[in-house]
């Protein structure tokens, strides 16, 4: 947030009068120290009713955003577990497959915590897949969401996407990954222009966690109004099947001064402080972490009471590190792998105090 | 005479017509504002907010906003050193009409003493307005030790150096000619000091006051009021006193500088009690001693026109307290109650009536020699003078 502090008292700090009077009333006034140090937040407060397992909590401290989300424009607890595997309209053999997609831009108010609305710019999947090709409704439906749908494919698959911009600004898609030069969406005259197509196609690889994201300019602000997403292409022989999460580490800008107001993972501040994500006691949770946090230098993850394996782009099936804290330039993005051996809450959040205490901050709750 | 009837009817109806028609096409713009699509673009809501002032609890703060905007405004959330907290607010929708007040309490928030704490409100589109608390101090109550502490203060800064320069009165017998002229011309120099700092101090809080006030114009609006209402006053006074020559005026400007001084005072007053609730601190003898030095000269100011003529002991009095007793209702009312519209209002208020004196003094025959001169060189020293005093007890404070 704003450094700057404007202060109604600024530009008066000169001695004067009142200075000598207020002098005198600190004596009197003699206020009263703070009393007790802050709730300690989490489990690690014996108060914590983190042993009951009940559906929705409430916030169990006073930090954090107050109230809940009622518009319905975003949709964090679907898009955590959501993956569009695409309409599958060839068999290529050797079990790769074309896969088509039809994504459009959109504009779209969204409630990136409870009661504030931000003018996003929202990618959408027009008609999205599971894995078995039946349609399955996305995140946010057609209106578009933040982040925008996650991809997921196999190594080798052919991708197709049809790209419809319905937003009266000049966009594209940039996926991370390989893909020749036309198709990198990066260029001016690959910029699609309002109800203009275009059509990306690429084979899948490498294997790993990539994102997308819009490379029209002003780069910062495209991206920043919600123009990214989540690009998972499985390795050939596929992983240990495990409770699968999307986590986007986001900011939103919302008075346009260059630093984020909200920080969150997809989108809504403490969304998952108010509904703790819930996990299986000893099960494999695998979190698709990618950072797309704009303005700042850097995001990070933390998480409470446990250590994670995590393996940077997910680019190997083995993992690098061995940690509880990782940190991500914009772009950056780790799979990160773990288990709860014991029941209760669990904190995740951004190891910098400033953005979990601006809403990137959240619950696991094994059961 | 059959005529006017019907003369005056017609003025009426002449006189009500453009009203008429302003009241039908304000119906239309009201009723035609509802429809966007009239609109060239699309227009985002324009979204102001003023904040009054923030009471320090024990477990919180309480923040007094006010929408200065012409639309609807509505807070989202409010974080404090960029974390966001729990809060409730008044009215419970959080949604503001134009001009209409709110109270923001931040619940449970153990703050540390003598802190500074940035607040940050972020309205329902996003729009921030930050404040701060310098020193965080909890916020006096009202309760018989601080009242007592504030009435203690206002008889120190306001009543007690007033008092002291009454005492000169007795010696000014003494003085004739050039030497008393050389007195008046001394307190012309301390009432315009005096004026021009009331407008300053006037002019620091406008900037602080909503937008929507407009409280540069108010400011100077108000002083003109007060000071062409107390030239309309003036005439009172001189029905009433009938006896002698120059006392009449004498006392009437006497009275006139000490009510002037009162409302000045009540400024201060104000300044000072809300200073102490802000907690804006910084404590040494030197700035008591600054302060007697300062004020003393308003008592002087008072008693000079009195130089000439025999007053009893309870008039003396009564004008003392007439500039000295507004400084305890300023400090009280500081404390308690600042609002930044009534210290424009009171600042205005001052300004127009030391003004107003001046203005008497000039036009009156206490500056005047024998043969009715003002430019002597008395009169000139008089007046560097004052204004001399007043800017180095100036820089004592």
């Amino acid at each position: 947030m704003d450094d700057e502090k404007t202060s109604q008292e600024k530009g008066r700090t000169g001695v004067n009068r009142r200075d000598f009077l207020a002098s005198g009333g600190l004596t009197l006034g003699a206020a009263a120290l703070a009393s007790s140090s802050l709730k300690a937040l989490g489990c690690a407060d014996p108060s914590c009713k983190s042993q009951s397992g009940t559906g929705a909590y409430p916030m169990d401290s006073d930090m954090g955003v107050i109230g809940d989300c009622t518009s319905g424009t975003l949709d964090p607890d679907l898009f955590l577990t959501h993956f569009d595997w695409g309409k599958v309209t060839k068999d290529l053999g050797d079990g790769k497959k074309r896969r088509e997609y039809t994504f459009l831009s959109v504009d779209k108010e969204i409630e990136i915590a409870p009661g504030l609305f931000f003018p996003a710019w929202a990618y959408t999947s027009e008609t999205p897949h599971d894995q078995d090709g039946n349609e399955i409704p996305g995140p946010g439906g057609i209106n578009g969401h933040v982040p925008g749908p996650t991809i997921r494919c196999r190594e080798g698959d052919e991708i197709y996407i049809k790209f419809i911009n319905q937003n009266n600004h000049p966009h594209t898609i940039h996926f991370h990954g390989f893909h020749s030069a036309e198709m990198d969406g990066s260029m001016k005259h690959q910029f699609v222009f309002q109800n203009e197509t275009f059509e990306y196609e690429f084979m899948a690889e490498p294997f790993g966690l990539h994102l997308y994201h819009c490379h029209s300019v002003p780069l910062k602000r495209h991206i920043h109004k919600g123009l990214y997403g989540t690009y998972i292409i499985d390795p050939k022989e596929g992983r240990e099947p495990a409770r699968e999460l999307v986590m986007v580490m986001n900011g939103f800008d919302t008075n346009f001064d260059g630093d984020n107001e909200i920080y969150a993972v997809n989108s809504v501040a403490n969304h998952h402080m108010r509904y703790p994500i819930k996990v299986k006691k000893d099960e494999l949770v695998r979190v698709y972490l990618v950072n797309t946090t704009e303005f700042d230098p850097i995001n990070s993850f933390h998480l409470h009471a446990n250590f994670f394996y995590e393996n940077r782009t997910g680019t190997s099936m083995k993992a690098e590190y061995f940690t509880d804290t990782v940190m991500f330039c914009q772009g950056e993005r780790s799979i990160l792998e773990m288990r709860f051996p014991k029941t209760g809450l669990y904190m995740f959040h951004a190891h910098q105090s400033e953005f979990a205490e601006l809403g990137w901050m959240g619950n696991f709750e094994v059961v | 005479m059959s005529h006017e009837p019907k003369k005056s009817a017609k003025a009426w109806l002449y006189g009500l017509l453009p009203i008429a028609v302003l009241g039908i096409l304000c119906g239309a713009i009201i009723k035609l504002g509802d429809r966007k699509d009239l609109l060239p673009t699309e227009v985002p809501p324009i979204e102001e907010l003023s904040i009054q002032r923030i009471i320090i609890k024990p477990h919180g703060f309480q923040i007094e906003v006010m929408n200065d905007g012409p639309d609807e405004l509505t807070i989202a959330q409010v974080s404090i050193e960029e974390a966001y907290w729990n809060f409730t607010m008044e009215p419970a929708d959080k949604t503001l009409g134009h001009l209409e007040h709110g109270v923001i309490t931040i619940i449970n928030y153990h703050w540390v003493a003598g802190e500074t704490y940035a607040i940050t409100i972020i309205s329902r589109n996003g729009i921030t307005w930050n404040t701060e608390i310098p020193v965080a101090l909890e916020t006096p109550v009202a309760s018989s030790k601080t009242t007592w502490f504030f009435i203690i203060l206002g008889v120190i800064i306001g009543v007690i150096p007033v008092a002291l320069g009454l005492l000169w009165l007795p010696v000014l017998p003494y003085l004739s000619g050039r030497y008393l002229r050389f007195l008046s011309a001394l307190t012309v120099g301390l009432l315009i000091y005096l004026g021009l700092d009331t407008m300053k101090e006037g002019f620091e809080f406008t900037e602080e006051l909503a937008g929507s006030y407009n409280g540069e114009i108010l400011l100077i609006g108000v002083g003109l009021l007060v000071f062409l209402g107390l030239m309309t006053l003036k005439n009172f006074g001189k029905r009433k006193v009938s006896d002698g020559e120059d006392r009449p005026l004498a006392l009437r400007v006497s009275c006139l500088i000490a009510l002037g001084i009162g409302l000045h005072n009540l400024g201060e007053g104000l300044v000072v009690g809300s200073a102490f609730v802000h907690g804006d601190v910084s404590m040494g003898t030197r700035l008591v001693l600054g302060f007697t030095l300062h004020n003393i000269t308003e008592g002087l100011a008072i008693v000079v026109p009195l130089a000439a003529c025999k007053t009893g002991v309870a008039r003396i009095v009564g004008l003392g307290l007439l500039a000295g007793l507004p400084t305890i209702a300023g400090t009280l009312i500081g404390g308690f109650f600042f609002s930044q519209l009534w210290a424009v209002i009171f600042f205005g208020m001052a300004a127009g009536a030391i003004f107003q004196v001046v203005w008497i003094i000039s036009k009156g025959p206490s500056l005047r020699s024998s043969d009715g001169e003002m430019a002597v060189p008395e009169n000139f020293i008089g007046i560097f003078a004052g204004l001399a005093i007043m800017f180095v007890t100036g820089l004592l404070i």
